[in-house]
């Protein structure tokens, strides 16, 4: 139980230092780094406590109830490889929390960089504990994104902002094709449990999918192991500052491939495909990867490229998958993650102290920094392979795999010269390393004068070289139980003990080290001058640049074919797009119900009206008229669409619908008002437009014409099919039955609206609130033609007394509708849930009362007698809705639960008293403030036009009313 | 009747539809105020023609549901009706924004060219 938490409080800990990190003021670089190393340091001590249970075989496993009620776990798990890697992880990025607090310059932003180290470092821990593989991709996607972020550090840089990118859309990819991979695993397996997905390799391995599965398993872990042809992402990426390099992408993240490859070898592995595959691009990458180092000059580039191929190395190994191999995977993955971190950071300080990584201006460095200079040599040698290094003992397990390990197959069989070729360029590009900065004449054009770094900067590299020796000189005491641990754990409890020893006597895999030591120093001895005078990469290949292919490939693929695509089928104009929405609506149509389609056995008929037919006849000609005319003649259609609106409302009223009826009856008002304002900003139309005549323009309208035929009668078909068949029964009339004995109200759409579905009532009076908002907010900014704030035709000439006597008796009688209207709006409100009207019919009534004030008089005129504000009346309507929705809770009800009884009044007699009419309050109140923003938002256009022409005609009156 | 709304519905949708169509904001506007009305109907006629028998009961007692119009179209036209009303409301002003910014009043904010 101890055990369990405290493996959950070793995973949340690196998120909560990075939290603790970014909160640090910008300037507290040293605050940040106690903070981050503290946090580090007790995760240590977490993973020295667990290091007793996971001796004795055991696996920790924690578990944290995440959404139970679907069976969703966040579990973690933790065994001995687990427990290496993730204590690798905290002991590294301790060292390089101290390196990086005098690697960084004061001006850089520092919490930000400590907080995205931690926050990788969580991640990586993610990766390594994860119990679920879908959780595992997660976590693996989060280490790719902080790399991102991580890289592009210094955003400043072009080369950061490319290597960051570049590193992202790899292993992102990458990470994408795991998840795939770890999907299928998991349907294949019926698990995504990590322990019952290990134990399922015989599942998994003869299932048609297995080739599918391996090679976008492989593609994610080659591409964060930038394995070959993927690697170019990792160069790219040494545009990070050299603590990022050290820790990412040389020892930790990187990694995270080659883990994953050990951790499932025991389930896709043991096959040829998995052999040629994993071996033969493992062997690849490490001996490409050793040609390319030796033959760069950047000091970063350098170890990038031996980076690539020391991963190449590890990939080979777990390719191999012998228990002796995964032991020796295991073991690289320690020395190599130390000999490089500090590798690393001595490139780092050079770089810090001299101002330039080019390794043809760097020389005779060990007089100005000797104990770097030490250090430094230390490290490279163990890179090479020199015996007494920790290098030399994994290398050495390395060649005795290759040469002692057999399959038959020809790849198997050129191994140990493969391997043998790689040795000899490692010892070549350490040698090169050394050399080149360290000895020699002075340097003289260095850009500052070269000493020794800041102890403590120095400190963690000494620590890493001192492991270095050790493990060298006594590798079988100090690793020797923990990769034996970490081994059991992989490849099964019942492994027995490998003693890990320098001396195995004269035999061929020390025979093949020396070989690769002479053969190293003869071809640096050789090469050496030419190799500074020559490009950046080796002789013919340094053309064929990945980098390259890969940047033009993402031109391609993100600008120019998007455009070509664009060019050819994008259109920007609206009406080609309008008109494929329309047909495909009708292609959808034709598709789902062709051949479906049929008549009812016994269709229903309702007796024809002779007064409906005709009604209609009007209707459809209003309708024609209507787009007919909505060209030319705006003012004419509008009149039109009001004839079309009002015979639907009467139909509305003709069958059974009193409600519809009346909402669509003041809805019609208020859009008709609405269109009426609108006409005057349109432009004037009295000639024809000459093009209309031409022949392409009738083509279009025909086509147009055709497709609305088409779409029409299409339309009626399915209304008639469907009118004609006989009703089932359905959830309406559930609705019937329960209106007044549930609702409490008689008028069943009024209690569906404010009772039964008051939700959909909330979430649609909210769209109202927000079109309100926008329209206002849009006609704040609206500037008017000028065309249209000349006077009408009409109106000039006619002095100011004819215009305000233009329509004395209406708006008399409109100003003594007003308490009528009022009233009316009261009437429908209060009789809404028992008889047709509610409260969205009483607010456009109200709204059509303010409405007609408008039109009667002036705006000025009305304002200065009657203040409405809008955005109150919306607020307070919301409000109040939302509250009685909310007060369902207090009473231990769902939201928006209705309450309804009817009270006995004096005088008045028996009440309805619903909640739903507080509801219906809120919705009234929202209404009211909606539709009055709209439309003295519009209205107000008019008084803009006024005051401009005020201003213009240099006769302003001192006023400014609104 | 039956037959008398299927054509109102088909003749209402199909000049929305030719309206839709057109270069000019108004005439989309009117078109889809017409496309509104045929698609509210076509919504409402979901739960057939039901004559003299609106949707209003008596205070409790057994309720025959067959004996009323079915409710749950028209309470979906209702909102229907609402939000069609404010999307209208909110072309309009884009139309009127669009005009005074581009000058024309052509879908595209431009003039064909010829």
């Amino acid at each position: 139980m101890i055990e369990e938490n405290l493996l959950l409080i070793l995973v949340g800990l690196p998120f909560a230092a990075a939290v603790a990190a970014s909160t640090v003021r910008a300037t507290a670089h040293g605050a940040a780094a106690w903070v981050s190393g503290i946090l580090l340091t007790t995760g240590l001590a977490i993973l020295a406590l667990l290091r007793a249970p996971i001796s004795d075989g055991q696996v920790i496993r924690g578990t944290l109830r995440w959404v139970p009620s679907l069976g969703l776990n966040l579990t973690f798990r933790m065994d001995g490889f687990v427990w290496m890697f993730v204590t690798l992880v905290f002991a590294i990025g301790i060292l390089v929390l101290i390196y990086a607090r005098y690697y960084l310059s004061k001006a850089d932003p520092v919490p930000r960089f400590y907080a995205f180290l931690l926050a990788f470092t969580g991640a990586m821990t993610g990766v390594l504990t994860s119990g679920n593989i879908l959780m595992l991709v997660v976590f693996w996607e989060l280490t790719s994104i902080l790399s991102f972020l991580l890289i592009g550090y210094w955003h400043q840089g072009q080369a950061a902002r490319d290597g960051a990118r570049m590193s992202l859309i790899v292993t992102g990819l990458g990470g994408l094709c795991l998840l795939v991979a770890m999907l299928l695993m998991g349907q294949i397996v019926g698990s995504y449990d990590l322990d019952r997905v290990l134990a399922a390799g015989d599942l998994v391995r003869v299932d048609p999918l297995y080739p599918l599965v391996l090679g976008l398993f492989l593609l994610g872990c080659f591409t964060k192991s930038a394995q070959m042809p993927f690697h170019f992402w990792l160069p790219g990426a040494m545009a990070a500052p050299t603590p990022v390099s050290a820790f990412l992408h040389s020892a930790t993240m990187v990694k995270a491939g080659v883990f994953l490859l050990v951790r499932f070898s025991p389930v896709l592995g043991q096959t040829e495909l998995w052999f040629f595959a994993v071996t033969g691009t493992g062997m690849l990458t490490l001996v490409l990867g050793s040609v390319i180092a030796l033959f760069r000059h950047d000091l970063k580039g350098l170890l990038a490229y031996s980076t690539i191929s020391h991963l190449g190395l590890i990939t080979a190994l777990a390719g191999i998958g012998s228990n002796g191999a995964i032991l020796a995977a295991m073991f690289h993955i320690v020395n190599h993650a130390v000999f490089k971190a500090s590798l690393f950071m001595a490139a780092g300080i050079i770089d810090h102290e001299t101002g330039t990584r080019d390794m043809r201006r760097l020389s005779g460095l060990i007089r100005f920094m000797p104990v770097t200079g030490a250090l430094a040599i230390v490290a490279s040698a163990a890179m090479a392979g020199v015996p007494l290094l920790n290098g030399f003992i994994s290398k050495e397990m390395f060649f005795a795999e290759t040469a002692d390990w057999h399959n038959g197959t020809w790849l198997d069989n050129s191994l140990p010269y493969l391997a043998t070729i790689a040795g000899i360029f490692a010892v070549a590009y350490s040698l090169r390393f050394i050399a080149t900065v360290f000895f020699g004449p002075e340097a003289t054009d260095l850009p500052k004068v070269p000493h020794e770094p800041p102890s403590l900067m120095r400190r963690p590299v000494e620590l890493l070289v001192l492991v270095c020796l050790i493990v060298g000189v006594l590798p079988g005491l100090t690793l020797g139980p923990t990769l034996n641990l970490a081994a059991r754990s992989v490849l099964g409890a019942d492994l027995p003990y490998k003693d890990i020893a320098i001396w195995h006597g004269l035999n061929l895999p020390l025979a093949m080290s020396l070989v690769a030591l002479g053969a190293g120093v003869a071809l640096y001895a050789l090469l050496g001058r030419r190799i500074a005078d020559g490009p950046e990469g080796p002789p013919l290949l340094h053309r064929l640049r990945a980098q390259r292919v890969f940047e033009k490939l993402l031109l391609l693929l993100t600008w120019k074919l998007p455009r070509i695509v664009h060019r050819t089928i994008g259109t920007e104009r609206l009406q080609p797009q309008l008109r494929l929405i329309v047909l495909l609506s009708i292609a959808a149509g034709l598709a789902t119900l062709w051949g479906s389609l049929r008549l009812a056995p016994v269709p229903l008929a309702t007796d024809l009206n002779p007064a409906f037919a005709l009604m209609w006849a009007v209707g459809a000609a209003c309708a024609v008229g209507a787009a007919w005319l909505a060209k030319y003649h705006r003012f004419a259609s509008v009149v039109l669409l009001g004839g079309a609106g009002a015979v639907t409302c009467l139909t509305f009223a003709w069958a059974s619908a009193p409600d519809l009826a009346v909402t669509q009856l003041l809805v019609e008002i208020v859009t008709t008002v609405l269109l009426l304002l609108g006409l005057r900003w349109l432009p004037k139309r009295r000639e024809e437009i000459a093009e209309d005549k031409l022949l392409p323009a009738r083509m279009r309208r025909i086509r147009d014409v055709v497709i609305a035929v088409a779409a029409g009668s299409g339309l009626a078909g399915i209304a008639y099919v469907m009118m004609t068949w006989p009703l089932i029964p359905n959830v309406g009339d559930w609705f019937l039955r329960n209106a007044y004995s549930e609702g409490g109200g008689t008028n069943v759409v009024n209690v569906i609206l404010v009772d039964f579905r008051a939700f959909d009532t909330f979430g649609e009076i909210t769209v109202l609130a927000i079109v309100g908002v926008t329209v206002f907010a849009l006609l704040r900014r609206f500037r008017p033609m000028p065309e249209s704030i000349m006077l009408d035709e009409e109106q000039t000439g006619l002095d100011d007394r004819t215009l305000a006597d233009a329509l004395l008796v209406p708006s008399l009688l409109m100003r003594w509708m007003f308490p009528v209207m009022i009233m009316l709006a009261a009437y429908l409100f209060f009789r809404g849930h028992d008889l047709p009207g509610g409260g969205f019919a009483a607010g456009v009534t109200v709204s059509i009362a303010f409405l007609l004030q408008y039109l009667a008089h002036d705006v000025r005129w009305i304002e200065a007698r009657l203040t409405v504000l809008p955005i109150r009346w919306m607020g307070v309507g919301l409000l109040v809705a939302g509250a009685t929705g909310l007060g369902a809770f207090l009473f231990g009800y769902p939201f928006l639960t209705m309450h309804a009884r009817y009270v006995d009044i004096p005088l008045i007699g028996q009440v309805p008293a619903a909640t739903a009419l507080i509801f219906d309050a809120g919705v009234f109140s929202l209404v009211v403030g909606a539709t009055v923003l709209m439309l003295i938002a519009i209205a107000h256009q008019s008084l803009r036009t006024t005051r401009m022409r005020e201003r213009d005609s240099g006769t302003a009156p001192g006023k400014e009313a609104a | 009747m039956e037959i008398v709304l299927s054509a109102a519905i088909g003749t209402l949708a199909a000049s929305g539809i030719w309206l839709l169509l057109r270069p000019r904001t108004f005439q989309v506007i009117v078109g889809l105020c017409l496309l509104s009305y045929a698609v509210n109907l076509f919504i409402f006629v979901m739960g057939r023609i039901t004559l003299g028998a609106p949707p209003i009961m008596p205070r409790g007692g057994f309720i025959n549901p067959a004996a009323y119009a079915d409710p749950l179209p028209q309470a979906l036209v209702l909102t229907a009706i609402v939000i069609s009303f404010a999307t209208t409301a909110l072309f309009l002003v884009v139309l009127i924004a669009s005009r005074g910014l581009t000058g024309t009043d052509h879908v595209d904010g431009q003039e064909r060219e010829p």
